[in-house]
């Protein structure tokens, strides 16, 4: 049985938009073909990344999760804070913020599952609270002197690929594996298409919903750990805004923002374009407000495009009769 | 479930690697030898649209002009360290020999400078430090004897409100090095017998956000009934001070005055509320580490305490302890000369 | 004494009655934490913070209320707020119901851009005006050319709007007050206004009964977009300045939140005019006494996020409780 029917057209056009990004960032400047500063470039976008391969199962699920981001700052704020300031062992701070990020997941997905709460709200709230959070631990100073083993995680190589870019491609394979080949994959995804059958059939859907939750959190605690470590420092202020460029990613790789439907490839073909046209207009001296006009057409109108067609088509079947 | 330890397998897999992959070989090989084609140079300002960092970039362009060396720059979306990594990094790539930063953190820059040095970009700081890092660097540009700046700001609060009564600090962050350092002097300097009778309320914070600063400096006059005045040295800060003083229609009662710039204060000079505030010139700023960037480039400048070299038109400038440029004069704006200047 | 009692129960069952007892121990709390709150002084301030996020609270209730959401507002706010300004800088002697005229105007372009997406081609609003939030930035950044409208490009006369008016309240204030009754009257009493509650509960009744749910989405984008770009010039009035950077940003989440906290559901067909005003006034009334009492900064943000979960746990409960009642 075919639970959804992938997009694949849409992930085609996204093929072709890589490609096309590829050859005009190519063309814009001669420095862009340069493997060794792709690979290193393509660490500055593996947090988004890991964060819209969990993001695309909790949107797949017909919810969403705002809260990521600040997630990540309180995990990186507390971690410091146990650490820094109460002389905890590093390895046993970083537990314990995984675990603050785990809880606050499930707090998310306990008030979506058991007050029948809808997650836009209830994670608007707890993005402020996270956030909050981090910035009553840290204040406004930075929390700095990591050990080294700690520090620079973006900087260790497999070989000569980037140990976070393999880390961020095994997930997705992770991701993709689990969904498509595992029970409680296809469990999820059934889910995610169609909650009450699958309710009928006995999916514990609510459960799955509160583990999408939970997973969320813990991924975006681990992106915490791995930002701190990348830029040596933890701060109340990481990474904000970063939900934004995940939900992004995560719909512009064709998942269905009402729910039901998803693609993990999808989700890396989207963050692919996105970072290759970053890198690429950055390398051409494009400012940033123009970067983010780009993304943002992009965006609308990786929807609104495929719509537009298919009433054109509507209406030359209806003139046909 | 054999699909599930396929999963369990693949995670694990990829997080070894994480922890296990190596740490790649530090290039050790730095390219210090001079540029002999045309030099360029990028500056990265804190953030986008800042009209501050726009009077710093008109400097580095002037210089650019006379220099014949070429010159952008690029700023992040928003004032946050991790944004200024990629343009860092694009910049590196992009062949630059210069780059001149006003960083955002003073630590989280630290591998991304590091990386730009080994490629043999030469980095100096501009406006702010790499404080505590401050070997990363080249050299650094501030825009005055920073020093001295909390005495002077002390004394343009004291003439203001006749060296009497109580009057507040609005700054910016808690943790901003500059502001600590200025506001430090500041305590410092109220110590002097000459200013026994001004008494220092409190220090807000309005995180160079102007709604934030807004809600402060209104909540600094509920507070203190008594309030005589308000110093503020971030440009932000003194536009919401003035700005909330003029709205709760306490021009002369509240004195505003600190850091600001000309083309923010204008209205608040013209029409009374703030009668003098100070500032350096952002563009003189630009300028000379215009010229100390292509002098690094070229090998003429070897930064070292007690070196000098001559930034054009505005003299000899010279390098103090850890290569830090104290550059200009600060300049006190009032009503009569406000005319003169356009930034 | 039955009348009383009656009137007692109504009182609680009113949607609006858990913010309006929030905002009563915010209040109250207040009172022990900063006498100062209450200084008049400071009551003026709380007056003055709460006009910009009324004004576009009431569109987006409306356009919640239907079921949709729009996160472009803050943009729609410096879009307006630059273009304004830029006509200030070359015309200083722009009347001020004229500049409202074409902050409102720029507001129902940028609304219309967001309605046509939504309605014409069948982009989720979430998807849309997280598009066009970017997209609507960036347009601000266009226009400003590298220059932030300086407060001496702004006219002493628009500024007055903040600091008073012929009856000694600020004008800014007296705005937001004229739409909030306009959209109360809107929502509450008018066929229309209905028509916005049948759409939000269920688009393909409101269908079947004639109604046409496309046009009101539409109207609700465009009323909002009008809203935030009249906010645009009462922030040039308000804070003295317009940066196409810092202007508005953020704000949509302050004014989403006002909303939810509001009561108005996020799953549409429910939401009033009133509890968004209870809404805005209660962040302003936390964020003021955090201010006043020293607590600024570091605990605001937590604060904010404290009282958003709980305002929509106990709305839920509540209504849990109302449904056993009703049962």
């Amino acid at each position: 049985m075919k639970l959804k029917k992938i997009n694949w057209t849409h992930q085609y056009t996204l093929l072709v938009l890589v490609a096309l990004s590829f050859m005009v960032s190519a063309h814009l400047s001669s420095h862009f073909l340069d493997p060794t500063y792709l690979l290193t470039a393509s660490t500055n976008f593996v947090e988004t990344g890991i964060m819209a391969l969990a993001m695309t199962v909790v949107i797949l699920l017909g919810e969403i999760d705002l809260s990521v981001a600040c997630n990540l700052a309180l995990t990186a704020a507390l971690t410091g804070v146990l650490w820094a300031h109460f002389g905890w062992p590093l390895p046993l701070a970083c537990v314990a913020g995984l675990t603050v990020a785990a809880l606050a997941g499930l707090g998310n997905g306990l008030l979506v599952t058991r007050l029948q709460l809808p997650s836009l709200t209830v994670t608007l709230g707890s993005m402020a609270l996270l956030r909050g959070a981090a910035q009553v631990l840290v204040g406004d100073h930075s929390i700095t002197g990591f050990p080294n083993w700690f520090i620079g995680v973006d900087q260790r190589v497999v070989g000569p690929l980037p140990a976070i870019t393999l880390l961020l491609v095994g997930t997705a394979v992770a991701w993709w594996a689990f969904l498509t080949r595992s029970v409680r994959g296809r469990m999820t995804e059934a889910a995610g298409a169609n909650p009450v059958a699958a309710r009928l059939a006995g999916i514990p859907v609510d459960a799955i919903r509160v583990r999408a939750f939970v997973v969320s959190g813990l991924v975006a605690g681990i992106c915490g750990l791995m930002m701190t470590s990348r830029v040596g420092a933890a701060r109340w202020d990481m990474a904000q805004g970063r939900e934004l460029d995940v939900i992004t990613a995560v719909v512009l790789g064709g998942t269905d923002i009402n729910g039901g439907e998803a693609s993990i490839p999808g989700t890396m073909l989207a963050l692919l374009l996105i970072g290759v046209m970053r890198t690429g207009m950055g390398l051409a001296e494009i400012n940033a407000e123009t970067q983010h006009v780009a993304v943002g057409i992009l965006l609308a109108a990786s929807i609104a495009v495929p719509n537009l067609l298919k009433r054109r088509n509507r209406h030359k079947a209806v003139n046909a009769i | 479930m054999n699909s599930n330890k396929m999963v369990l397998a693949a995670t694990a897999a990829a997080i070894a690697s994480t922890v296990f992959g190596c740490k790649p070989k530090t290039a050790s090989v730095v390219n210090e030898a001079p540029v002999t084609g045309t030099v360029r140079v990028c500056f990265i300002p804190k953030n986008t649209g800042n009209p501050y960092f726009d009077a710093v970039n008109n400097g580095f362009v002037q210089a650019s002009s006379a220099l014949h060396f070429k010159y952008t720059e690029q700023a992040p979306a928003a004032a946050d360290a991790t944004d200024q990594i990629p343009i860092i990094q694009q910049q590196v790539q992009d062949g630059v020999n210069v780059i001149a930063i006003s960083p955002n953190s003073p630590d989280a820059l630290d591998p991304a400078i590091r990386a730009a040095e080994q490629h043999g970009v030469r980095v100096i700081t501009i406006d702010a430090d790499l404080t505590g890092n401050e070997n990363l660097r080249s050299a650094c540009v501030l825009p005055t004897d920073f020093s001295k700046l909390g005495a002077s700001q002390i004394e343009l609060m004291g003439s203001l409100i006749g060296y009497k009564g109580g009057f507040a600090i609005l700054s910016a962050t808690t943790d901003a090095p500059n502001q600590n350092a200025w506001i430090a002097g500041m305590k410092e300097a109220l110590k002097l017998p000459k200013y026994a009778g001004m008494h220092l309320l409190e220090v807000a914070y309005g995180n160079d956000d102007p709604q934030k600063s807004l809600l402060e400096a209104q909540s600094l006059m509920t507070k203190y009934p008594q309030l005589k005045g308000i110093l503020s040295p971030t440009t932000v800060g003194i536009a919401a001070a003035a700005q909330a003083v003029e709205t709760a229609g306490a021009a002369g009662k509240v004195q505003v005055t600190g850091l600001g710039t000309p083309n923010q204060m204008r209205r608040f000079v013209e029409d009374g509320t703030v009668q003098k505030f100070a500032l350096w010139d952002p563009a003189q700023m630009g300028y000379t580490a215009g010229y100390l960037a292509e002098g690094l480039a070229k090998g003429t400048i070897h930064p070292a305490p007690g070196v000098t070299f001559t930034a054009g038109t505005e003299g000899k400038r010279v390098f103090g302890a850890n290569n830090v440029i104290s550059n200009g004069p600060l300049v006190v704006f009032t009503k009569s000369n406000i005319g003169q200047y356009h930034f | 004494m039955r009348v009383t009692g009656n009137l007692l129960r109504r009182m609680v069952r009113a949607r609006e009655f858990g913010v309006m007892a929030f905002l009563v121990i915010a209040l109250a709390i207040a009172a022990l934490l900063a006498p100062r709150f209450y200084a008049p002084q400071n009551l003026r301030n709380l007056l003055l913070d709460t006009p910009l996020v009324v004004t576009v609270g009431m569109g987006m209730t409306a356009v919640i209320v239907c079921r949709q959401i729009d996160l472009s507002v803050g943009s729609i706010v410096a879009v307006s707020g630059m273009v304004v300004g830029e006509i200030y800088r070359s015309h200083p002697g722009m009347p001020t119901p004229f500049a409202m005229a074409v902050g409102m105007g720029v507001g129902v372009i940028l609304g219309m851009g967001n309605a046509l997406l939504v309605t014409y081609l069948k982009v989720p609003s979430i998807i849309t005006t997280l598009g066009t939030m970017s997209i609507y930035r960036g347009l601000a950044f266009v226009i400003a050319g590298g220059r932030q409208i300086n407060p001496n490009d702004i006219p002493a006369r628009l500024v007055s709007l903040s600091i008073t008016s012929p009856i000694g309240i600020p004008a800014l204030a007296l705005v937001a007050l004229f739409i909030f009754l306009l959209t109360h009257a809107f929502l509450g009493w008018s066929r229309a206004g209905r028509a916005v509650y049948a759409t939000g509960s269920n688009p393909d009744a409101a269908r079947l009964n004639g109604l046409a749910p496309n046009s009101i989405i539409a109207g609700s984008f465009i009323a909002c977009g009008a809203l935030a770009g009249l906010a645009g010039v009462m922030y040039a009035s308000r804070y003295g300045f317009v940066n196409p950077a810092q202007t508005g940003n953020g704000f949509e989440l302050q004014v989403i939140a006002a909303t939810v906290i509001g009561g108005t559901q996020v799953t549409g067909g429910s939401g009033t005019a009133v509890g968004t005003l209870l809404g805005c006034i209660l962040l302003a009334a936390i964020s003021n006494v955090l201010t006043v009492a020293h607590l600024s900064g570091r605990w605001q943000l937590a604060a904010y996020g404290a009282i958003i979960l709980v305002a929509i746990v106990a709305d839920s409960l509540g209504r849990r409780q109302s449904m056993k009642v009703a049962a």
